[in-house]
């Protein structure tokens, strides 16, 4: 059985499914003639909840750390508000009746309150805290104080809905996993599972018989696989440790520098191929975005992607990014990328073909929407350009001349831009001999070693029968990007490779010893990449 | 009676934890303490009433003392506010 719900924290976990059943504290309206005794009754439970909140609060602060422990101050503050004091005490005087009564009616009016607060998710899930304080104290006063789950191995814990208290008084180290039926991304189970990097899943409408069965929590597609095979447990076993292996290098490489053991940093940057994927990229740490293929852009319309949409695509990314460079490129469409619309027809070779920069050179109105929709992006980040299929300086010079009039369109309409760095993908042969001088007319080069790969050693990289001689780490290549850099740095140009041989770590001391400025990477590479340069030493 | 109007700049507003600590602060001065956004009136030591207000990133409040020790008490709001919201 596969039961979908959203994820609010992400992971993998395998266990045991149990279903907590919740003790609903029973509120029966009693009329009671000694309401002075309700008042100090009420009172002394006030005190003693107060007292289990320290205790829970001290407790979180072990095991959650101060953020996740705050709560049951909150909460110390919500049972001495004076507003829930006042009100269950006016309800115990004025109708005559038992404190319980008071303080359950008194608790569901207030949290009425926040549930109604619309637009603001956050407070609106603080009616579950308010209904939390008032249960317990209603328990309290029933005299029944005892948390409701007892657990002796690892679970994976399906409920309702579960208050903070309730979590709390769990033993954690069983519990690998939360699922709810109701819940919200901002409540504290969800809070919590985050805090102790646990997947979480809420909205699943599980039924109550799955409670003793195996199941596994997929917190990346917010999935809930009960009574799963051999099989399907195996595979999800080999993808919780590779999660592991990733989570263990997060916590060890994250926030730190590329840079190798004698002090030689180079930039980490990550390839992207739309804006859904800037959460990626911010996840693993990269230092920006050293490819962002525009491609999907054109391949997901079915007419040409206007300016704005573009201008949209490519402002979120640069926000997101807030201030860290993103590098675009421009239109790479033709050869294995083919769209209706720009009619480019059955091409003897389309890898030789027409494709990128000589569509945007032959249709320079499509180029011209694109480096609007890039310039005025740039003005909210840090963007440059770069683009793809150059072989030759007058190519080059043309896009310089290009780029200069739609600036100076730009200036007349008074749209704002900042000053981009232009740089070009170095993936043919003829880019590589004629480097040292195209380094003089960009800031940058990005070798594209797939392409590279398959221009340099004519071999079709579609071609399943030439798989076992297409070698990436043939010596041609190598010495082709070994000359790239060389040259790039003699120009006055810094040099990135953005092809998958940049994720290769066999070679990253390779690249680092030619003199690589920068590497750029699938984002679920950069960890591993940023490992390999930190065990570098490139002074022996 | 002192006042001073504050723009909450905290992303998630006055959620939760700090509003248990303004709270805590308000109901440690002497003076009545009070915060105000869009004409709803709020008494500062109770954090039900403070968490009503339901105040988000970019919104202003109107901190107000009031009694005895007024200045005092809004000299170490507002430094609260300024530092934590």
């Amino acid at each position: 059985m596969e039961l979908q719900g959203k994820s609010v924290s992400q992971g993998i976990a395998i266990g045991r499914l149990v279903v907590y059943q919740k003790k609903d504290n029973v509120v029966k309206r009693e009329r009671v003639e000694d309401t002075a005794n309700e008042i100090k009754r009420f009172a002394a439970a006030r005190e003693k909840a107060i007292e289990q909140l320290k205790g829970l609060y001290e407790k979180a602060l072990k095991e959650v750390g101060e953020e996740g422990a705050m709560l049951f101050e909150s909460h110390q503050l919500m049972v001495e508000d004076l507003d829930f004091i006042e009100g269950a005490e006016n309800i115990i005087n004025q109708e005559q009746v038992n404190a319980e009564y008071a303080v359950a009616r008194t608790g569901d009016t207030l949290a009425e309150i926040f549930a109604n607060m619309e637009g603001n998710e956050y407070m609106q899930a603080r009616a579950a805290d308010i209904k939390d304080v008032s249960n317990r104290i209603v328990s309290v006063l029933q005299g029944n104080d005892d948390s409701g789950l007892n657990a002796s191995e690892p679970m994976i814990l399906l409920a309702d809905d579960l208050a903070p208290s309730e979590t709390v008084q769990l033993d954690k180290s069983l519990v690998l996993s939360f699922v709810t039926r109701g819940g919200s991304s901002n409540s504290h189970t969800a809070i919590l599972a985050r805090t102790m990097n646990i997947p979480s899943l809420i909205t699943v409408d599980f039924p109550e018989d799955v409670d003793g069965k195996m199941g596994i929590v997929d917190g990346f597609e917010g999935k809930l696989l009960v009574d799963p095979d051999e099989a399907l447990i195996e595979s999800y076993k080999k993808r919780q440790e590779k999660e592991a292996e990733k989570q263990r290098m997060l916590q060890e490489l994250k926030g730190k520098e590329t840079v190798t053991i004698d002090g030689k940093s180079i930039h980490l940057y990550a390839n992207i191929g739309g804006v859904k994927d800037v959460a990626d990229v911010l996840e693993n740490d990269a230092e920006g975005v050293g490819l962002f293929r525009s491609e999907f852009l054109y391949l997901e319309t079915d007419d040409f992607p206007t300016e704005e949409q573009q201008f949209k695509a490519y402002q979120t990314v640069a926000a997101g990014l807030a201030g860290k460079k993103v590098i675009i490129r421009t239109l790479d469409i033709g050869a294995d990328k083919q769209v209706d619309y720009l009619n480019l027809g059955n091409e003897e070779n389309p890898a030789l073909g027409y494709r990128a920069i000589r569509i945007c050179l032959d249709q320079v109105d499509i180029f011209k929407t694109q480096l609007r929709a890039i310039l005025r992006a740039s003005f909210y980040g840090t963007i440059s350009i770069m683009f793809p299929m150059i072989i030759s300086i007058d190519e080059v010079k043309k896009i310089k001349k290009i780029l200069a009039e739609v600036k100076e369109e730009l200036d007349e309409a008074g749209v704002p831009y900042k000053d981009v760095e232009i740089g070009i993908m170095v993936e043919t042969p003829a880019a590589v001999l004629l480097s040292e001088e195209l380094a003089k007319e960009v800031d940058f080069f990005s070798i594209g070693t797939n392409d590279l790969t398959q221009y340099t050693l004519a071999i079709d990289r579609q071609n399943a029968k030439l798989e076992s001689i297409n070698d990436p780490h043939h010596p041609a290549v190598l010495k082709a990007i070994q000359m790239t850099i060389e040259n790039a740095h003699k120009g006055g140009a810094w040099c990135g490779i953005c092809g998958e041989l940049g994720a290769d770590t066999t070679l990253t001391e390779t690249f680092l010893r030619m003199g690589i400025d920068e590497l750029s990477v699938s984002p679920s590479k950069i960890l591993a990449v940023r490992d390999a340069v930190r065990k570098l030493d490139l002074s022996k | 009676m002192k006042e001073f109007k504050y723009t909450i700049t905290d992303p998630e507003g006055i959620h939760a934890r700090p509003a248990g600590l303004f709270v805590k602060a308000a109901a440690a001065c002497g003076c009545k303490v009070t915060i105000e956004k869009d004409g709803k009136e709020v008494d500062a030591k109770r954090i039900l009433g403070v968490m009503s207000l339901g105040v988000k990133q970019g919104e202003t409040i109107t901190l107000k003392t009031d009694g005895d020790g007024e200045d005092a008490a809004m000299d170490t709001l507002q430094k609260f506010l300024q530092e934590n919201l």
